[in-house]
């Protein structure tokens, strides 16, 4: 029996954007609020399998060809670089800093280099997850 | 800060990540891991003359000061490990060039034991007691991906108990550190050493104190708790069952022996008299497994056990001679364990069973074999040459100079029981009307033998070049027997 969901689908690609970006949001106030890489990444996946649930594994491969068994190897590369990254400047592995930066449309805010470990954690959950789901749900 | 600590568990670590990207290039990740390993072992050996040379070194994650971050810590006792275990998994991955096959190869094999390597190492190396707990789980999650891979029956099998048994141990670890912290407000292990020295150690904390040799006791097989260890080890390929018992067991041993020696010291009489229990019961069971089984993989494994034990009393022999002959004796375990178990391997590829008295005759066609399977065998037995004698005779002076005579007895005891367990692979299988005739023989040795060959020389070296091993254990006992050492140099006081 086919059934008809045009109304899930309709709402997913509407929400999925919303998810993906509260997802960006918790990423990127971590330092300050609750959030950060892993919860980030987390609602980043939920936001995938939300695609998932509406379409099948074979569209979303399509839309977003990523093989996310790189996409781990990637974010561990990301935060294990950051890490080393601290030998440059002669201090020990997973030193980190931070700076104030005035950018023209946000005004004064501050970086740190510990975001963009985060940013290895992010795509490491992401990557985990979705590897999981997709192996458990193409295995007939 | 000292960048060398640290990187014999970076390289490995980077190296894991690198082999994942080449998925599909098995030429490419054999020669990145032979690459990464050789690194490994020159900065390890580098790291042992720097500690011996210059004293302890240690490296403050993150730029924070010793109780307040992590550190990384080699002393000579865990620089030595860190040495030996890279050689160890060098040979064992080398020999699985040559036999774990393209269908494991594809499927991150390589990758996997970098990471195994990666939490062995950290194991080893970490100064702080809850990152030990995330090294230990970054080598069992690996060595569940490892006993798993390939996806045999037996494997599927041996995995659901395996991971149940470390699933819960974990859990207890965990449970263990909780109630640590919660009385001292520390995890930094030296530390925690002086906070446990300032209140002397009173009831709860040598109930922690048996919880941890709980923990350790599961993941290093001592006595009530080695029971998923036979079955465990038997599942898997060769090279990874030699990866798993030079490695895996001897890393819940260093775990006890950091532990008793720098933190629950203070009430001997009780928690090492308990020790001392499970490791002469330990050696018992193991010897009664390894001569009641007609399987090279079970006596094998079981001989593990036996060492396990011995290994363990040397706690409890709390003099330096006695953890001297206790770490030299670890440092030829791991050696001929990775040894053994490679030959083991070799001998199910020619002969395709586990099973003794379906083979025989070896010698005729294999006689390097036979004959290094031999020496690997007096070596385990400690016969004087080679690198099994010098551990015992530590063990046995010290159990006699502090009046431990039951040990001796057992010592002396499971010593012949060792010996008559591996003679009896060596005498049926080599010895004895040959079974299979060349064109039977299920597969050829080739580029099989060099890998345990290897260790073979360095245990060798290790027993007639005691002379220059000999100032390092000892130093390395040195350290273990006196806490403030290690506890000056972490918090600098």
């Amino acid at each position: 029996m086919k059934v008809n969901d045009l109304v899930l689908q309709t709402v997913a690609k509407v929400i999925v954007f919303m998810i993906i970006i509260f997802s960006i949001y918790l990423f990127w106030t971590g330092h300050y609020t609750p959030g950060g890489g892993f919860v980030g990444g987390l609602m980043a996946s939920s936001g995938l399998v939300l695609l998932l649930v509406a379409f099948d594994v074979e569209t979303v491969k399509n839309v977003i060809p990523f093989d996310y068994k790189m996409l781990i190897a990637t974010g561990l590369l990301v935060a294990v670089l950051t890490g080393l990254g601290s030998f440059l400047f002669d201090v020990p592995f997973l030193t980190h800093t931070f700076g104030y930066l005035h950018l023209p449309a946000l005004g004064e805010v501050s970086l740190a280099t510990a975001s963009l470990f985060d940013l290895g954690v992010y795509l490491v959950v992401v990557g985990v997850t979705m590897t999981i789901i997709q192996t458990i749900g193409e295995n007939e | 800060m000292n960048n060398l600590v640290i990187l014999p568990l970076i390289i490995p670590l980077i190296t894991g990540i690198i082999l994942m990207f080449l998925k599909d290039h098995v030429r490419l990740q054999k020669t990145v891991s032979v690459i990464s390993f050789l690194i490994t072992i020159g900065l390890s050996a580098a790291l042992v003359q720097t500690v011996y040379k210059k004293g302890i070194q240690m490296h403050e994650l993150g730029d924070w000061p010793a109780p307040f971050g992590i550190v990384l810590v080699a002393d000579l006792f865990s620089s030595l490990l860190v040495f030996t275990a890279s050689i160890v998994s060098f040979c064992c991955v080398l020999f699985a060039f040559r036999s774990i096959g393209k269908e494991r190869e594809k499927f991150f094999f390589y990758a996997f034991v970098q990471f195994l390597v990666t939490g062995v190492i950290g194991a080893f190396l970490t100064g702080d007691i809850f990152n030990l707990f995330v090294f230990f789980e970054v080598m069992l999650m690996s060595s569940y991906v490892l006993i798993v891979l390939g996806g045999t029956k037996i494997q599927l099998r041996e995995s659901i108990k395996y991971i149940l048994v470390n699933i819960i141990s974990s859990a207890l670890f965990v449970i263990a550190v909780g109630y640590l912290y919660s009385v001292t407000g520390t995890l930094n292990m030296a530390d925690l050493s002086v906070r446990i020295s300032e209140v002397n150690q009173p009831g709860i904390l040598t109930v922690i104190a048996i919880l941890f040799l709980i923990v350790f006791g599961l993941k290093g097989a001592i006595f009530p708790l080695y029971f998923w260890l036979p079955g465990s080890y038997e599942a898997p390929p060769a090279s990874v069952t030699a990866l798993f018992g030079a490695l895996l067991t001897k890393v819940g041993v260093y775990s006890i022996f950091r532990t008793f020696t720098l933190l629950f010291y203070h009430d001997q009489s009780f928690t090492h008299t308990i020790i001392g229990y499970m490791a002469l019961l330990t050696i018992i069971i193991g010897a009664v497994g390894a001569i009641a089984y007609w399987d090279i993989k079970k006596i094998l494994i079981y001989n593990i056990i036996i060492a396990v034990g011995v290994i363990l009393y040397g706690v409890t022999l709390a003099t330096p001679e006695g953890l001297t002959g206790a770490i030299y004796y670890l440092l030829h375990d791991m050696v001929i364990k990775g040894a053994l178990f490679l030959l083991a391997g070799a001998m199910i590829v020619i002969t395709g069973t586990s099973k003794i008295k379906e083979m025989g005759g070896l010698i005729k066609r294999h006689p390097l074999l036979g004959w290094m399977f031999f020496l690997a065998v007096i070596a385990l037995a400690g016969i004087p040459p080679l690198s099994g004698f010098v551990g015992k005779l530590l063990l046995l002076q010290s159990g006699l100079e502090t009046e431990n005579y039951t040990f001796v007895a057992v010592l002396l005891i499971s010593s012949l029981l060792v010996l008559y367990s591996v003679m009896k692979i060596f005498i049926n299988c080599f010895w004895r009307e040959p079974r299979l005739s060349a064109e039977q023989e299920k597969g050829s040795t080739k580029g099989l033998l060099y890998p345990p060959f290897m260790l073979l020389i360095l245990s060798i070296f290790m027993g007639v070049g005691a002379e220059w091993i000999y100032p390092y254990v000892a130093e390395a006992a040195q350290t273990l027997s006196d806490p403030s050492i290690y506890i000056h140099s972490v918090l600098k006081e």
